[in-house]
């Protein structure tokens, strides 16, 4: 089958390609050329105007929770995978805190073959401990085999110093990074942000040191040990000039920030809206300030949603007992758009590297390329089109969002990868007639 | 009775009511208390209307209080008493509340451990909603008797200055008590060890002490809060006998002050720990009056949501 994207803007931070207004010529879901095309070329194909919009290379979101096995009536692989290429991904690193966790090769392998037909390609994460309990490393080699990518505890910051350093020296073997829910559990004992709002609310605190100090120790750890540490949902001030100080002496550190993270603060807390409960909680001005200086700088590499699907019916809850998270895919570029580049904090090269480069760089994955004869793996953004979030329509199976009815600007209209493509709510086989 | 109305159905905090509103509560209240004194103790007023006791936590005091006004407004009360947390019980929170009122309820009194609860039920149902205690949130009906008792023993609130002592942090009175003060024009400070003094509270306008003397010195009255006992709590503080020693209120203390000083407690007392029992019997407190009013105050309470509709 043959497909052109006519009149796209072609944006390659990595290539350093930004070409306004060309057509992109797919034969069989493979690139065939990108420039002016003539008649012959693009004759017997379907054309897809895309006039003002761009098409960069698949977004990738590198925490994302898809629930499959164990919390199957919350997301499952397939539903999630549906969800992330409705929010514009191509590619995904889904977290091991499963039910069982992602500590053997058969999870790992039961995982991928869920998603073995999909556009959207998942890559787990599996656990840096087995059961991710703390105690012992998981079997590293058996899990990079069979395709893990990363290794994590998430949900809960390794808890045992020595169980930590282990990791990061056996991970080191595969040049894997460890990826560290930063949070010191005999301090977060919380609900939301420590603060005057905490108290005000009534509401136990999650203070922001809890964060910073798993950050320094695992910086720490990580020069000491020469692993690669990669912190998840950074939160606080604190934590950014740690990394920011520590990048500067040349530790193995990356970082990633949420959307909900550089958006909203613990003010959103005064109606206990269980949609607003997330961990890392949601902090303060200054904080967003210090993410944003740190998007900015370089500090921070790469943008993450945490897709954390809850049932309403756990969420719809007393404040304290809800679950933390947020449904991320389907609002992360409309978010990333809105408040990054529109409001002028980063330029659409730093956005792209940050959504889609950076993410792959981290986790050792090869970064698309826009080359004749390669597979096609596009995400297209329209920049400028206003949208309001409606939860009911989201694909994930979960609905559970702060940003119902809020109006963003940018949003994914399309993705093409492994020769499929989804567009206006449709799936094509780019390989068939 | 009094042609008054309260600007809002629900009592869920004193954050943010007006000083017309806590006045007029006072002031019913004040009704409600001659009645208390007569021989038969019993108003038609809220005839037909039945109230629902939920309570989620174990509370033996401020339940018997508020069935007690209720009775004494000749409502229909039902009460409601589950331990623990909704989760644990295998029906949501949402689903029972759904039950609760399908058996037509006009109103709700809640005390809940989670912070919010009270909020959340106004979501959820179409009954009047009172809170009696969410967490470590507000506690409104006791922060209205408390600055009833005040004002009936010193004539005024405006211009008092009320200190509240002890474990600030852990504490649904202390922050009602905050805002009804400070909205009522008294000066709120708050004393106590330093770990059981919450973020942040300054910003709220009060005073922060940590010398017992300084504060019986500085002020017209203590409001003194119960220290929990239990394990949990004990992490703030490293004993009791170092709580009783510099931060408990004791008759020498008192006396070394000379100054008049008024002394509440919302009970239960810890004798010896928080008061010592010469002072928990003595001429300053007036944790028993407090007992009183706050079956006045529930009245009035009850009978501006309940006669609102």
């Amino acid at each position: 089958m043959k497909i052109v994207l006519k009149n796209v803007d072609v944006i390659h931070p990595e290539e350093k390609i930004n070409q306004k207004g060309v057509s992109v010529l797919l034969n069989d879901g493979l690139i065939s050329k990108i420039g002016e095309l003539s008649k012959e070329e693009t004759e017997g194909s379907r054309e897809f105007d895309f006039t003002g919009k761009i098409l960069v290379p698949g977004l990738f979101d590198m925490h994302v929770h898809l629930r499959e096995p164990g919390r199957e009536d919350e997301e499952t692989v397939i539903t999630g995978c549906n969800s992330a290429a409705a929010g514009g991904f191509t590619g995904v690193a889904c977290m091991p805190n499963t039910e069982p966790a992602i500590d053997t090769a058969e999870i790992v392998k039961f995982i991928k073959e869920q998603a073995a037909n999909h556009l959207v390609d998942v890559h787990p994460v599996a656990a840096a401990s087995l059961g991710r309990k703390g105690e012992i490393i998981s079997p590293m080699a058996e899990l990079v085999d069979a395709g893990a990518v990363a290794f994590s505890d998430d949900g809960d910051a390794i808890k045992n110093s020595s169980v930590l350093r282990r990791a990061f020296e056996y991970a080191n073997m595969f040049n894997a990074p460890i990826i560290e829910h930063c949070e010191d559990e005999s301090l977060a004992d919380g609900a939301m942000n420590e603060g005057l709002n905490s108290t005000l609310l009534g509401l136990p605190g999650l203070p922001s040191v809890a964060e910073d100090i798993i950050v320094s120790r695992d910086i720490l750890m990580a020069e000491y040990t020469g692993g690669r540490i990669h912190i998840a949902h950074i939160s606080t001030k604190n934590s950014v000039n740690l990394v920011r100080e520590a990048k500067k002496k040349g530790t193995k550190v990356t970082a990633e920030v949420t959307p909900h993270h550089f958006t909203l603060t613990d003010d959103g807390l005064k109606s206990y809206d269980t949609n607003m409960k997330m961990n890392p909680p949601l902090r303060t001005e200054e904080d967003i300030d210090a993410i944003i200086k740190g998007l900015k700088d370089g500090t921070i590499d790469c943008i993450a949603s945490d897709h954390a699907p809850h049932s309403l019916e756990e969420k719809e809850s007393e404040f304290q007992f809800a679950p933390n998270g947020i449904v991320g895919f389907e609002t992360t570029v409309g978010l990333s758009f809105s408040e990054l580049l529109h409001k002028n904090k980063l330029s659409i090269e730093e956005l792209i590297k940050k959504l889609s480069i950076n993410p792959r760089k981290i986790l050792n994955l090869p970064i698309p390329k826009f080359e004749v004869g390669t597979l096609a793996n596009f995400t297209i953004i329209d920049p400028k089109l206003v949208w309001t979030v409606d939860t009911s329509k989201f694909k994930s199976r979960s609905k559970n969002s702060p940003f119902d009815k809020r109006l963003l600007t940018g949003k994914a209209v399309a993705v093409i990868n492994r020769k499929k493509m989804f567009v206006d709510d449709q799936w094509f086989d780019l390989t068939g007639a | 009775m009094i042609d008054m109305a309260l600007s809002s159905r629900h009592l869920l905090g004193l954050q943010g009511v007006s000083r017309e509103d806590i006045q007029t509560i006072l002031d019913t209240a004040h009704t409600f208390r001659e009645i208390l004194e007569r021989p038969i103790k019993k108003v038609p007023t809220l005839q037909g209307k039945t109230i629902v006791n939920l309570f989620y936590e174990s509370s033996t005091r401020t339940r018997i209080s508020f069935e007690l006004a209720e009775k004494r407004l000749s409502a229909d009360s039902i009460n409601f008493s589950v331990s623990g947390s909704s989760v644990s019980k295998g029906e949501t929170f949402k689903d029972t509340i759904k039950n609760i009122e399908a058996m037509k309820v006009d109103m709700v009194v809640v005390r809940h451990a989670a912070a919010g609860t009270p909020l959340y039920l106004t979501k959820i149902s179409s009954s009047n909603i009172i809170n009696a205690g969410d967490g470590t949130h507000e506690h409104p009906t006791q922060a209205l008797l408390d600055m009833y008792s005040i004002r009936q023993k010193l004539g005024r609130l405006e211009g008092l200055k009320v200190c509240i002592v002890g474990d600030v942090a852990h504490s649904r009175v202390a922050l009602s008590n905050i805002f009804g003060l400070k909205t009522m024009g008294a000066k709120v400070s708050i004393c106590g060890p330093s770990t059981m003094i919450p973020r942040n509270i300054q910003d709220l306008g009060v005073e922060v002490i940590y010398n017992i003397d300084e504060a019986i010195q500085e002020n017209d009255v203590l409001n003194v809060l119960r220290i929990q006992l239990e394990r949990k709590a004990r992490e703030y503080f490293p004993s009791i006998r170092e709580y009783a020693k510099y931060f408990g209120i004791t008759q020498e203390r008192l006396d070394k002050n000379g100054k008049d000083i008024l002394i509440l407690h919302p009970g239960p007392i810890n004798r010896g720990v928080e008061l010592s029992s010469e002072v928990a019997d003595g001429s300053n407190q007036i944790i028993l009056y407090q007992v009183t009013n706050g079956v006045a105050i529930r009245m009035a309470v009850l009978y501006l949501l309940g006669t609102l509709n």
